[in-house]
């Protein structure tokens, strides 16, 4: 069950894996993630998009970030390890339709959901115009995949390494400047980010669907952990989203939420990381 | 407060049944009036308030014997028709004073299928032991005979001594039936139908099967191994069991119907969303769902804080809303993982508390602090969105309401700030939403609760429903008695059906068939 058939780094820290996960597969919209764990008595369940999916081969495609000590133990696992436990898929699928012109705005690891999105959007006849950021050019990931997807591609840079040297609201503000303006937007990327599109896109009237990462247990709604405040009333990113109209999101208290269990989760991490390090200097020596 | 030990439990009982005598003395109800009831041996309060284990204990024998022997063995057995599910109340008692455990244990799973999980979890004080005679003689349900903790004691004899049988199942019939959910409702259909020789397969979204028993119940009020137990004796009789499956989102309901060759569905999903009080605060950080706090802590076991990769709150002061049963396994679970102060607020008083009588005397004595009469007006945070208090409002008690409870009305300008850095909210579910919006035609009520028939059976043809995701938020007892009518319904469907459906190689697996 759940077997890595193939394992790819795609940055320092950013890992692909393409898992075998038939029901997954056949059933996944874009838009919608799994939760995994890796130990069934003291594991953490942690929420993951789906970047992809065959449902010919019967498998999806998660890529992610070594963030924290689950992150860390899945980059450690080979192909032919499994996956304990995969529950998916979850989330309500994305809204596809012909909106026109849509611009994707993809920032560092958020690239991976917006992929599947993207190319859906593409296929329902929308122009698309993409906007990629990260801080610098090794973190950029499915630049190419992205790049085949685009009518426009615009990529940007903290540190100028790679395209142009700016945050991606920068050329979002000029997009939405342009007459006619865009129809849509879609931001993914760090919740920061999200915010700063949604703040951006705002004085023009454009629309921004943003797609929110937040702590699940669950992830069927059953423990209300991921609620975020929008529009002023409490919804589920597990059952309600996991995207939402970016203007209504209350983007701060959804930060601080995510940071309710920060000093724990370092702990963690630094703890596993020593760990592996230690395992790591130990094999060498013999 | 001085606590009984276990030890001198059982010697008082010991004394006490020796004054009595041996066998089955023919006692006129006076003399059975005299006999002292007999309290829970529970962990000593100071103890049990840093660990996880066991708070009540159980019976000895003796103890059973003795409170067996309370028992008017009256004609009209009050105590049945307070059962939701009839059981022989009166039977298996009379079995105890017998000495009989074995043949008491059979009378009460002739129609319980969890007697360990509902011996400890039954609200009994209101339902069998409230028409017990004993207590109405007494005038006190809290003397009324303790059906529950004998109920415990002959499942708990018949586990301990290896005598659980896993029981007979008929020969295939080449029937499947799906069961979503592995909570009391769905383990008793699973039981009851695969008993008839169909095939089943329950369907679970956690990574274990158990429901509110594993991720809500907290290992001191019902040990895990327990459930466990019920769970492996399921398998034995040949039920599968599909974990990591939502149905809904892994697999549509009405294609694994019309597809996967399902003959029948039984859906007990639980409830499964948490209310919240729709107050100013909610949404900072240290404001929880009970629901999310006792699964973190139970099922995803962050209570072993070395070895668990899932986080939970430290807290120092900690609120909790409600006078449930879960409100009391919040703030009793606060308490272990080590806050110092543990507030638990209602707005009505002790005597509306749904909550058992026992969970509140365990919560008391393990020194939660109970505010009646106030409730929670906002939540105060700081900057960083974290939470610094609670303003509270006093309330006072009005009219009855249309549950017979009397209402509670504020008092205005009664606020005041209560200094806590946790919330937790224990007001209750709603209907999860996620079957209904991907299923088309199953009907709902507009609490998103799935409506049935008198036999369990939904909209859906060959679909029926059972426990908390058709009561809203009940008992397990409940959700164990409607998981047996929809059973009962879905069996007689199966048998009236025109037979044979060609038999699958699943009929293989099936030891008892002959080719």
């Amino acid at each position: 069950m759940n077997r890595i058939l193939k394992k790819t780094q795609l940055s320092d820290d950013v890992f692909q894996l393409r898992v075998a996960a038939p029901l997954i597969a056949a059933e996944r919209k874009p838009g919608q993630f799994v939760i995994l764990q890796l130990d069934s008595d003291f594991g953490e369940r942690i929420p993951l998009t789906i970047a992809d999916a065959d449902a010919g081969e019967g498998s999806i495609t998660l890529i992610f970030q070594v963030v924290g000590k689950t992150t860390h133990r899945l980059a450690d696992l080979h192909e032919g390890d499994c996956i304990v436990n995969l529950l998916g898929p979850l989330g309500q699928p994305t809204h596809i339709a012909k909106f026109g012109t849509v611009v994707a705005v993809g920032g560092g690891i958020g690239v991976a959901p917006l992929y599947p999105i993207t190319q859906a959007l593409r296929q329902a006849g929308n122009r698309i115009i993409i906007i990629m950021g990260a801080r610098t050019q090794r973190l950029l990931i499915l630049e190419r995949e992205m790049r085949a997807l685009a009518d426009e591609f615009i990529l940007c840079t903290d540190d100028g390494s790679c395209g142009r040297k700016a945050l991606v609201t920068e050329p979002l503000k000029e997009l939405c400047a342009r007459v006619p303006k865009p129809d849509l937007v879609v931001a993914i990327g760090p919740p920061v980010m999200m915010k700063f599109c949604a703040e951006t896109t705002r004085p023009f009237g454009v629309p921004i669907v943003v797609s929110l990462n937040t702590i699940m247990v669950d992830g069927t709604g059953m423990c209300g952990g991921c609620r975020v405040t929008v529009g002023g009333v409490t919804r589920f990113v597990c059952v309600d989203g996991p995207e939402f109209d970016g203007h209504q999101v209350d983007f701060d208290n959804m930060m601080q939420r995510l940071s309710a269990y920060k000093k724990l989760e370092d702990h963690a991490y630094d703890q596993c990381h020593l760990e592996q390090e230690i395992k790591r200097q130990q094999e060498a020596a013999s | 407060m001085s606590h009984p030990t276990p030890q001198q439990l059982a010697d008082q009982a010991r004394a006490a049944l020796k004054r009595i005598g041996p066998g089955c003395p023919a006692l006129k109800p006076k003399e059975r009036l005299a006999i002292p009831p007999q309290p829970m041996p529970a962990q000593d309060p100071q103890s049990r308030r840093r660990n996880l284990r066991e708070v009540a204990l159980g019976y000895t024998p003796e103890q059973a014997r003795l409170e067996a022997l309370r028992c008017w063995q009256c004609k009209n057995a009050a105590c049945v028709a307070g059962c939701p599910v009839c059981i022989n109340i009166p039977g298996f008692i009379q079995a105890i004073v017998e000495g009989d455990f074995q043949r008491s244990v059979d009378i009460i799973k002739e129609v319980s299928l969890l007697p360990a999980v509902c011996g400890r979890v039954c609200p009994q004080e209101g339902q069998c032991q409230l028409t017990c005679t004993v207590g109405k003689a007494l005038k006190d349900v809290n003397q009324a005979v303790s059906i529950g903790r004998l109920e415990r004691f002959v499942a708990d004899w018949e586990r301990e001594q290896g005598r659980v049988q896993v029981p007979p199942v008929k020969p295939a019939t080449g029937r499947k039936v799906a069961v979503v959910g592995s909570g009391p409702a769905g383990i008793t259909v699973a039981a009851d139908v695969r008993r008839e020789g169909h095939t089943v397969t329950i369907f679970e979204a956690f990574h274990k099967p158990g429901g509110v028993m594993v991720y809500g119940i907290p290992e001191f009020r019902l040990p895990k191994v327990i459930v466990q137990k019920e769970v492996e004796t399921l398998e034995q009789m040949g039920v599968k069991i599909h974990l990591n499956f939502v149905v809904g989102r892994t697999r549509k309901l009405l294609d694994q119907l019309e597809q996967d060759g399902f003959d029948a569905m039984f859906i007990g999903v639980g409830a499964g969303l948490p209310k919240f009080m729709n107050i100013p605060g909610e949404n900072l950080v240290g404001v929880f769902s009970a629901n999310e706090y006792l699964t973190r802590a139970n099922l995803m076991r962050a209570y072993d804080f070395e070895r668990a990769d899932t986080p939970i709150f430290r807290s120092t002061r900690v609120a909790v809303l409600g006078g449930g049963n879960v409100a009391m396994d919040a703030a009793r679970m606060a308490v272990r993982l080590g806050a110092q102060e543990v507030h638990l607020v209602y707005r009505r008083t002790e005597v509306e508390m749904p909550a058992r009588v026992e969970e509140v005397a365990h919560a008391k004595e393990e020194g939660v602090i109970f505010h009646i009469l106030q409730n929670a007006k906002r939540i105060l945070g700081d900057a960083a969105g974290r939470v610094t208090g609670m303003e509270c409002l006093r309330y006072e008690l009005g009219a009855p309401d249309a549950s017979g409870r009397r209402r509670p009305v504020e008092i205005p300008g009664s606020e005041f700030v209560m200094d806590v850095d946790t919330v937790i909210c224990a007001i209750g579910n709603e209907a999860n939403p996620l079957l209904r919006q991907t299923t088309a035609g199953l009907v709902h009520n507009k609490w998103g609760n799935i409506v049935t028939d008198e036999n369990q059976k939904t909209s859906l043809d060959g679909v029926y429903a059972g426990g908390d995701i058709v009561l809203g938020a009940a008992t397990v007892i409940l959700a164990m008695g409607q998981g047996r009518v929809a059973a009962a319904a879905i069996n007689q469907r199966l048998a009236a059906q025109d037979r044979p459906k060609v038999l699958p190689l699943e009929g293989a697996e099936n030891p008892e068939i002959s080719i």
